[in-house]
């Protein structure tokens, strides 16, 4: 962790993405308690945090990976464990769980042990039980992580809704950019224990502020390649989306486009899109070293584009970034 | 390469044959002895003799009817009883400082281990310093501190010699439960544990409704070990008390020994040691079902 500043605005959905190794987990963990930060300071909402004040005093509630679920204990008894840790009356307690298992309709369940229900459900169970703490701010450490790829879509859906219902302040970590961009409304892209960039997922995705965002966050990521142009500064890296990277005559005369030549190796046909890839042919410049470019050719698009030969690919000028080629950070054109 | 199947394609036949040492080892030296043992209970054998008559049930009739066995039966469930609930409560609380990390924590774990690697006989011949009725340290440590004036004599006092040997059984079986809970407590995923720190929850809950739970089927697994060594001890209480004073603090192996070997009463002998028997099973049967059905919350 080094240097990491970051204040998270009232029931917003903040997602922390990262590789693993990025700090992501570690963060999350300090803000939880189970980790205590060497320097600086942790505050949750007016109350300052870090140094001495222990994970349960903090008003947070955390939902882990493995869900972390008591094995022994029913489903009622999981979500009903932090009430009864806080003393709370019996009756109470009856009417939270079901409260709360009733709006993740695990009702049912709730006689059954976490062993009985599919990964979906225990990934329920461990919100329920995380719900029923009122807690001022949810941390969720990947908690779409071990479910299948198909329960993972409805699940994240699941997730946002929920939490635009209570409103509660969400932090979330994941590696998973695809469940940032859908779930955060702002995202902090970590490396190495440092914020790269914190934004929505759309200032992520479009300025990002160095290579390595631009990088990480897309699929498949941005295509950089180096400028050549006396128009730049010397040592410029050209950004670029490969869904921004199309045959030429697809756009109109009107468009402004930089213009690139294209030996395609290989098109990979993938339903609604095709993934062109190839490298950028320079008139004059002997080739580069083989830096790969990806075009992301929708469907809509059924322009033939055969394999081993060069074509000419444009990118809307609006739509390119520029870096500095030696620190990697974004640059004015 | 062979083109036919040789014994070692053929899992039943390599099977057997790498069983059969076990198994005859386990015939010939478990089971002989075993089946012997119950036969000669019905016998009026004696050492020193050949001749072997039926006798019925009258060894059992006799011991039933002997006040120093039926003492005996009883300093038996005392014993193992009081020893393993010392254990359990002791190994526990071991468990969670050697998880720790600390200085030093290598070292403690050795020294810890120390009391399964020592020989039963030369320990026991320590113990009997510990407690002797003149040089006891205990006493002596006691006093020196302040807190006892008098003085306590140990293995000449039937209750005292009872917790005497209590004490020795527990020290004894005490490194391998804790090794064990140890083992289970590593065993209880570190997110489980984090849970229930997030959820609140104190020490005290987390080891009585989170750790705890989770270790049962292993700390019944250590409990069952430690019953079965301490109900068929000879050695401790032999060495220690010799089953004095006045034959008050007799197990049924000590008992056994003194009336079949040196009483030269084989019949007798081998009935009280048979009586050990329905009491370890249903010991044994007992903590094979509650680690069974605690396995069936858990996971």
């Amino acid at each position: 962790m080094d240097g990491v500043t970051l204040s998270i605005r009232d029931g917003e959905f903040l997602v922390l993405l990262g590789s693993s190794g990025s700090g992501k987990t570690t963060l999350l963990r300090m803000i939880a308690g189970l980790e205590r930060p060497t320097s600086g300071e942790i505050h949750i909402g007016d109350q300052r945090v870090d140094g001495d004040v222990p994970p349960r005093a903090r008003g947070i509630a955390m939902v882990f990976q493995s869900y972390a679920l008591y094995p022994h204990r029913t489903v009622f008894q999981n979500i009903a464990f932090p009430l009864e840790a806080s003393r709370t009356p019996r009756k109470q307690i009856e009417e939270k769980v079901r409260w709360a298992a009733e709006l993740f309709s695990i009702s049912r369940y709730l006689d059954r042990y976490p062993r009985q229900l599919s990964g979906g459900e225990r990934q329920r169970v461990a919100l329920c039980r995380a719900l029923v703490r009122d807690p001022k701010v949810f941390l969720l450490d990947e908690p779409l992580a071990n479910l299948d790829a198909k329960l993972r879509n409805t699940a994240r859906d699941d997730l946002k809704r929920f939490q635009r219902r209570i409103k509660t302040t969400t932090v979330y970590v994941t590696h998973d950019q695809v469940e940032a961009m859908g779930l955060g409304d702002r995202i902090v892209v970590m490396e190495r224990g440092k914020v790269r960039q914190i934004g929505t997922p759309q200032e992520v995705y479009e300025d990002p502020v160095d290579t390595f965002v631009a990088t990480f966050v897309g699929q498949p990521p941005m295509n950089l390649l180096e400028a050549r142009d006396p128009s730049l500064p010397a040592r410029t890296l050209l950004g670029f989306r490969p869904e921004h990277f199309l045959p030429k005559t697809v756009f109109g005369t009107g468009d402004d486009t930089r213009v690139f030549r294209f030996a395609v190796r290989r098109v990979e046909y993938l339903g609604s899109d095709r993934y062109v890839y190839g490298s950028v042919v320079e008139a004059g410049a002997p080739p580069p070293a083989e830096v790969t470019i990806i075009a992301k050719v929708p469907a809509t698009i059924a322009l033939a584009i055969p394999e081993g030969e060069t074509h000419e690919f444009a990118v809307p000028r609006r739509a390119l970034r520029y870096f500095d080629a030696d620190t990697g950070l974004k640059r004015a054109p | 390469m062979k083109p036919h199947r040789t014994i070692a394609d053929r899992e039943d036949v390599l099977g057997a044959i790498m069983l059969a040492p076990s198994l005859v080892y386990v015939i010939l030296l478990v089971g002989v002895p075993f089946a012997f043992a119950i036969l000669l209970s019905f016998s009026d054998a004696t050492a020193g003799s050949l001749h072997f008559g039926w006798a019925g049930l009258r060894n059992y009739a006799a011991i039933l009817g002997d006040p120093i066995f039926l003492r005996a039966l009883r300093n038996s469930a005392i014993v193992t009883v009081g020893s393993q609930l010392l254990v359990v409560v002791l190994a526990t609380a071991a468990a969670q400082v050697l998880r720790a990390t600390f200085r030093g924590k290598r070292f403690a774990r050795f020294v810890l281990l120390l009391p399964w690697a020592v020989p039963v006989s030369l320990a026991a011949i320590a113990w009997t310093w510990i407690f002797d009725s003149t040089f006891s340290v205990i006493n002596w440590t006691l006093r020196a501190a302040g807190l006892m004036h008098g003085w306590l004599y140990w293995l000449g006092d039937p209750a005292l010699a009872l917790v005497a040997i209590i004490i020795v059984q527990a020290w004894r079986i005490f490194p391998f439960a804790t090794v064990i809970v140890l083992a289970g407590l590593s065993s209880i995923p570190q997110e489980i544990v984090e849970a229930a720190i997030v959820d609140g929850a104190g020490f005290w809950r987390r080891l009585f409704q989170v750790e705890l739970p989770l270790l049962m089927p292993v700390v019944a697994v250590a409990v069952l070990f430690g019953v079965v060594y301490t109900a068929t001890d000879l050695g401790v209480v032999y060495i220690l008390t010799g089953g004095g004073p006045a034959n008050t603090t007799h197990v049924l192996p000590t008992l056994a020994f003194q009336r079949g070997i040196l009483g030269a009463d084989l019949g007798q002998g081998a009935a009280i040691a048979v009586f050990l028997l329905p009491f370890l099973i249903v010991v044994a049967v007992a903590m094979l079902r509650l680690a069974r059905h605690t396995e069936v919350g858990a996971r």
